[in-house]
């Protein structure tokens, strides 16, 4: 799922501190699972807003909501009579969720609540790590199921590099090194003879170097 | 070995003398002379002179102009590439670049993540890794081709290197294994990793030769010498992959500072003559970090010198 974090309150204070109705919309789907910005996370934000609005002796109305989500036009719908009374919206959607409120909302003012980070797994309450960099076109089956796109810090197709260290990345003995992991899965799985092919540069169009991508499902459309 | 490409340093190893090579570090401004006057002082104990590019994530003057510049002094560069900063556009420019000036020695690299250096906010690029560099490079001189398909006529004849480090993880036999994946991709010549574990680059070199790679694959072996017993410590403790046995810090700490140097030294020359012995060792590749002068001593010292004069 999408991995996000709440942005520092200070930061967004200072982006509604001058405006005296405000909105807060929570999402329901991934940013609930990591707790930045699900109905609890909204809450809690238009209670912060509410003091700091009191203590600063400013009128303001500060209302929350949450929809199911924040990537479709039929959720997004839902606010279509309230955004009226609002000067702005912090939205705790990932970037997908702002934009497209903008996107529907064309003459509001929308705020990201959150900072999106990545595509990630629950490891524990608290602790997210990324797994995938939805690179377009999946080479787990050739890598013991590891991604080195998103595990390598160089994103090497032929690692691990000369940094790797007991295990672990150049960068930070707290990052395990991707190039390792392939290379035990791939020792667990008996395929250690792929490891000595090399494999050629890959193909970015998919990536984000082909520019913004479009996924067009014919057999999906009516 | 036989020559293939007009590289010097081929030629040296296809002789069977060992070879040597150094490097040289560009300076963090516009100052040419440093590179000139680098040179100079290594340029009679070498068989070529290896640019560093942008060593450590540090900007500096970049690897392609240095080496011209030794070109155009009549000396032989090796030029340092790493994957780290330029797509593959660039890269292949810049091998045509540097060919267009006769530079026929390239080594081939990822690089340091951006992390360690002075712009550790920095994109990176990473549109290739070393083995992939190493196919490109091979591809452009054999076949006269790029990468997106354009042939040419005038091929970049290069004797392709790249770099092996025996003391990174998980262990010894993947690092053999990944050193094999270089020698398919099109390796001809590698500098290792500085040696200072010389029991286990041994155990990397009995089973380079048990499989025969190391008939494939000229082995050049790192030394770099130690100034003091600081630079010891902070090696072994701070540079992720660097092997420093306990012993090495005890030695040099074991003399007076003022003869940490001159100890450094001995211990490197001490190191070459070992590592001769050593089966599939064709020659040396010696990184006096910013100590670029006593490259000639170790060199002398080592019994490396005179250079043998190869038609």
């Amino acid at each position: 799922m999408i991995k996000a974090v709440p942005k520092p309150l200070e930061e967004v204070l200072d982006l509604v501190k001058d405006f005296t109705k405000v909105l807060i919309v929570g999402c329901d789907g991934c940013v609930t699972v990591c707790e930045a910005g699900g109905s609890k996370e909204a809450k809690v934000l238009a209670s912060a807003l509410r003091l700091y609005f009191t203590q600063a002796g400013k009128q303001a109305q500060i209302d929350e909501t949450s929809l199911t989500r924040q990537c479709e036009k039929e959720y997004l719908a839902q606010l279509s009579d309230k955004m009226d009374a609002y000067d702005a919206v912090v939205s705790l959607a990932c970037g997908c969720g702002v934009q497209y409120m903008a996107e529907m909302y064309n003459n509001k003012i929308i705020y990201p609540g959150v900072d999106t980070c990545f595509l990630g797994v629950n490891e524990e309450r608290g602790l997210y790590a990324e797994r995938c960099q939805a690179c377009g076109r999946c080479i787990l089956a050739e890598t013991g199921g590891v991604c080195p796109i998103a595990r390598c810090s160089k994103r090497m197709l032929n690692g691990p590099c000369g940094g790797s260290d007991q295990g672990k990345c150049e960068i930070s003995k707290d990052v395990p090194c991707g190039w390792e992991l392939i290379y035990e899965r791939l020792k667990t799985l008996g395929q250690l003879d792929r490891f000595e092919k090399p494999v050629d540069p890959k193909d970015w169009t998919t990536s984000r170097d082909g520019g913004p991508r479009t996924i067009v499902r014919e057999d999906l459309r009516i | 070995m036989s020559v293939t490409t007009p590289s010097k340093l081929q030629k040296m190893i296809a002789s069977g003398n060992f070879a040597v090579t150094s490097e040289v570090g560009p300076p963090r401004s516009a100052d040419g002379a440093v590179i000139e006057h680098k040179g100079n002082l290594i340029k009679d104990y070498v068989d070529a002179i290896n640019v560093t590019d942008n060593q450590t994530s540090v900007c500096r003057v970049c690897s392609l102009a240095c080496c011209i510049r030794l070109k155009l002094m009549g000396l032989e560069p090796c030029l340092q590439m790493v994957t780290r900063d330029r797509n593959c556009i660039a890269l292949q420019s810049d091998i045509l670049g540097a060919a267009s000036f006769g530079i026929h020695n390239i080594l081939c690299l990822t690089g340091d993540h951006q992390h360690f250096g002075d712009h550790p906010k920095c994109a990176n690029v990473f549109d290739l890794d070393s083995i992939q560099l190493i196919q490109t490079v091979k591809m452009m001189r054999d076949e006269g081709k790029l990468l997106g398909g354009h042939e040419f006529a005038v091929r970049p004849q290069m004797f392709i290197g790249a770099a092996a480090n025996p003391f990174a993880g998980p262990n010894v036999a993947m690092r053999v294994s990944r050193l094999a994946k270089k020698v398919a991709a099109g390796v001809q010549f590698i500098q290792t990793q500085c040696i200072y574990n010389l029991d286990k680059f041994k155990e990397f070199m009995k089973l380079m030769v048990d499989r025969g790679l190391h008939e494939k694959v000229a082995i050049l072996a790192g030394i770099t010498p130690m100034k003091n017993v600081g630079m010891a410590k902070y090696m072994q403790k701070r540079v992720p992959g660097m092997d420093v046995p306990d012993d090495i810090i005890r030695r040099i700490g074991g003399v007076p500072k003022e003869k940490q140097a001159e100890e450094g030294i001995t211990l490197a020359v001490e190191q070459i003559q070992e590592l001769k012995e050593v089966e599939g060792v064709r020659g040396f590749h010696i990184m006096a970090i910013e100590w670029e002068e006593k490259v000639q001593e170790i060199v002398e010292r080592g019994g490396l010198y005179p250079r043998p004069q190869l038609a």
